[in-house]
């Protein structure tokens, strides 16, 4: 059984001979494809996205959504990136459970503005602060950019317009850019993090990154041991070892 | 037309852990008890079975063993002079719903109070002179003593087999337990888990600090153990799914686990669920209640009488109960009269966090729900508020109910919160990194206070339940003096980082960060009718065949956490129903 740490270890090094290959334009993988990052011998990361077809999402969302994810978790020499790892597919997924629909949000009016302190207080659900989200980011950058969406533009310029709208600066047209962002970053860590099943987090790769070990849920053995690093691998919600 | 069901002897509102309590203690006396839970019912099995509660999407994000706002909440605001807004998604408290409610999804930290947590008003003017308490700070003394409770608390303990070292018991000291705590008659029922890194480290830093370290007391078994009432619990197998989860193992304590497999089989129980009480329902007097009107699973309304009227719901919904249904007369914050919705009090938790290298396997991912270290060398009369300039203490703790990525991976300060500098720190940090938390006491103010909101309405048609609240003064100074406290004690273990999070001056209660559950007072216990919505038994004053028991009797909040003192003053309040009220119904104490 190899630590954890010798699991990222391997899969670093295997991951830095890939690098080249990630530095391709993600655009040119769009709509279905995801980054370039197909590793041989590798099945279930390999071919990440393709086969997918969206349902909640639009094409141009979709592709919008796509180049956002891969710039918040980018495949690099750390570990798998959202992309490969299916998490275009849990947006596209959780988007059409009754949660992003706001079945346990108060959502009942007067919306009324307050402070930051009282969180949320609009009148869209998860799935349309995303969507309206995803278009206002396009639109923008359609107009700024000589018509090219988000997903044409180059990595760092598609970061600075991140930034700005993580700050709160990006003033978008239909929604602020900060609330956009929040909830974008928010879903890409959910299914980036969650239980493959869900169709993010392939391969419980990015379990394997933090070395987490997932849904074993049993460490009576372990509570009071020191010198060693925990040595299982993780195990799913389906009972799969990675 | 409501459906008149036959009338019972006792009707509860909330199967929780106090109306488990009710229910249990009631039936035993020969009343006939109908309970009534708005949510569904729940047990071990199936819905807290492995591997499907074991899901950190379903759990803390769908949140699914927590209420839903979507049909009732509150509202919140700063001040009485601001329009409040709805709680819209769960953040700073998460109210539980479903047969076992909060108690499902606690940690399972089971404190008792100190006994001058009792007395905390005479204490401080006996101790600093009355002058040192604020004009604004409306705290009491509970009317009741911590030697009054000991034999309730005693058996909530036994019913929860809490886990944990006993540092008094029949006033002799005892060696690994907290030397400042109220003498008890017995041991716990079941010795301490073990260590965690985090918590054999804080053993570690107390020495440096010498402070007095023992085992939090909590109730997520420790060994193989059966209750009084024969319900069995098996010993914790660390999986660090505690709180936001129902426990598959049977080992963390809940009224699903620990009561209701002896309370269902009573013919003289009936719970129902999915049952939304809507109001208590009054005589023509106003003075005593006939029962309650609830809808049913098909939205039918309901009319259950009853002789007594047993409110168990989750705090803040006791106070709006009492509140809609014109139990008692609302507060009144500018001419100060009226006691529902009075001493709303919170908790002051805050956190800090070390970082270490790859060397140190903290393994944040094993958790014991409550289990850890603590002390109370900054908590009761241990520390100087006279010097200090706030009123109340707190703890600061180790602890590890479980960690797991969807929950949040700890970064240090300066981490960007995306991107491959991000991934790196998460990927660097998780497993080599943990927590202190400081859980300091909350006191209650003229000007923090709950009452019914004049815009927003719950599903039913209700007003929402409006919160007015900002933290105080006295509680941010004593937040800056115990994260201080915490972080140099911290600083003694050598981490290569250290986050500490201490309320800054002028800071606001943000509604979006989850910071504690224990949300108390509103319907207060007291001695004095005029400050206080219930007597030393719990009784209303109003109306007497109406009881409220919950974390709503607290005048204030002490530093612990609520539930230890909420089961004994169950208890407490059953003993008194079952030996004094039933013989003779009618106020027990004489206003």
């Amino acid at each position: 059984m190899s630590s954890p740490d010798e699991t990222n270890a391997a899969l670093q090094s295997r991951r830095r001979i890939l690098l080249g290959l990630t530095m391709a334009p993600l655009a040119a993988a769009l709509p279905l494809a995801a980054t370039a990052t197909h590793k041989p011998g590798d099945g279930a990361t390999a071919e990440s996205g393709a086969g997918y077809k969206p349902n909640f999402f639009k094409d141009v969302e979709w592709t919008c959504m796509v180049a956002i994810c891969d710039r918040l978790i980018p495949s690099d020499d750390v570990g798998p990136g959202a992309v490969e790892t299916g998490v275009p597919e849990f947006l596209d997924r959780h988007m059409q459970t009754p949660y992003a629909n706001g079945a346990i949000w108060y959502m009942q009016g007067p919306f009324l503005e307050a402070p930051p302190e009282f969180g949320y207080q609009g009148r869209l659900t998860l799935r349309d602060i995303i969507r309206v989200g995803l278009n206002a980011i396009d639109a923008h950058c359609r107009k700024t950019f000589d018509g090219k969406t988000f997903a044409q533009l180059e990595h760092t310029r598609q970061e600075e317009l991140l930034k700005a709208a993580e700050s709160g600066k990006l003033k978008l047209e239909d929604i602020s850019s900060k609330l956009f962002f929040t909830n974008i970053l928010n879903e890409v860590k959910n299914g980036y993090f969650a239980d493959p099943r869900y169709g993010g987090n392939r391969g419980m790769a990015a379990w394997k990154m933090i070395g987490y070990p997932g849904m074993r849920a049993d460490y009576l053995d372990w509570i009071t041991v020191r010198d060693k690093p925990y040595p299982l691998p993780p195990v799913d919600l389906s009972g799969k070892r990675g | 037309m409501a459906t008149v069901k036959p009338k019972v002897d006792a009707v509860i509102v909330g199967m929780g852990w106090t109306g488990a309590i009710l229910a249990k203690e009631l039936t035993e006396a020969g009343l006939h008890v109908v309970a009534l839970e708005r949510g569904a019912d729940r047990d071990t099995q199936p819905d807290f079975a492995y591997p499907k509660v074991v899901d950190e999407l379903e759990g803390s994000v769908h949140r699914r063993f927590l209420q839903s706002l979507n049909q009732e909440t509150v509202t919140i605001r700063h001040n009485s002079s601001s329009d409040a807004v709805p709680y819209r998604q769960m953040g700073s408290f998460k109210p539980g719903t479903g047969v076992g409610g909060a108690g499902t999804h606690w940690s399972g930290c089971h404190f008792r109070p100190l006994p001058e947590d009792m007395y905390l008003r005479t204490n401080m003017e006996h101790r600093y002179g009355k002058a040192f308490i604020p004009a604004d700070m409306t705290i009491q003394d509970f009317p009741v003593s911590y030697d009054d409770l000991e034999p309730h608390l005693d058996m909530f303990e036994r019913v929860c087999g809490t886990s944990g070292k006993a540092g008094v018991i029949n006033g002799v000291l005892q060696e690994g337990g907290n030397p400042f705590e109220g003498s008890r008659t017995k041991e716990y029922p079941l010795g301490p888990n073990p260590n965690y890194l985090g918590a054999e480290q804080f053993y570690k830093g107390a020495k440096e600090m010498g402070w007095h370290p023992y085992p939090i007391p909590t109730s997520n078994a420790s060994g193989p153990y059966v209750n009084p009432y024969g319900c069995q619990m098996g010993p914790c197998n660390a999986c660090g799914f505690c709180s936001d989860y129902g426990c598959l193992n049977y080992s963390k304590a809940s009224p699903n686990v620990s009561i209701l497999p002896a309370l269902r089989i009573k013919p003289n129980f009936e719970l129902r669920a999915n049952s939304q009480v809507l109001k208590v329902n009054l005589d023509s007097t106003g003075k005593k209640a006939t029962g309650v009107t609830y809808l049913d699973a098909q939205g039918r309304e309901v009319e259950q009488p009853a002789d007594i009227v047993l409110l168990c719901a989750f705090q803040l919904f006791n106070v709006h109960l009492m509140l809609v249904s014109g139990i008692g007369k609302a507060y009144d914050p500018v001419t100060q009269t009226g006691t529902i919705g009075r001493n709303y009090s919170y908790q002051n938790l805050n956190r800090t966090v070390m970082f270490f290298d790859k060397s140190v396997q903290a393994n944040p991912f094993i958790g014991i729900g409550g289990a850890g270290v603590t002390m109370d060398d900054l908590n009761g009369n241990q520390l100087d508020n006279g010097k200090l300039g706030f009123v109340g203490g707190g703890l600061v703790w180790a602890r590890q109910p479980g960690a797991g990525p969807v929950r949040g991976i700890n970064v240090p300060a300066g981490t960007p919160n995306w991107g491959t500098d991000w991934k790196r720190a998460a990927a660097d940090n998780f497993r080599h990194s943990f927590y202190f938390e400081v859980q300091g006491a909350c006191m209650s103010y003229r000007q923090n206070y709950l009452s019914l909101d004049p815009t927003y309405k719950d599903s039913f048609g209700r007003p929402l339940l409006r919160m007015t609240f900002d933290w105080q003064d006295n509680e941010i100074k004593a937040s800056q003096f115990l994260v201080g406290q915490a972080l140099q004690m911290g600083r003694t273990l050598n981490p290569l980082s250290i986050l500490g999070d201490a309320k800054k001056d002028g800071e606001h209660y943000n509604i979006t960060k989850y910071q504690s559950t224990h949300t108390c007072g509103g319907a207060t216990m007291g001695s004095d009718p005029s400050t206080s919505a219930l007597n030393r038994y719990l009784q209303s004053w109003d109306v007497p065949n109406v009881f409220a028991i919950g974390a709503n009797a607290f005048p204030q909040n002490n530093g612990y956490n609520p539930t230890g003192l909420v089961g004994g003053l169950a208890y407490w309040a059953a003993t008194a129903i079952r030996e004094k009220y039933l013989k003779d119904p009618g106020p027990m104490v004489q206003a």
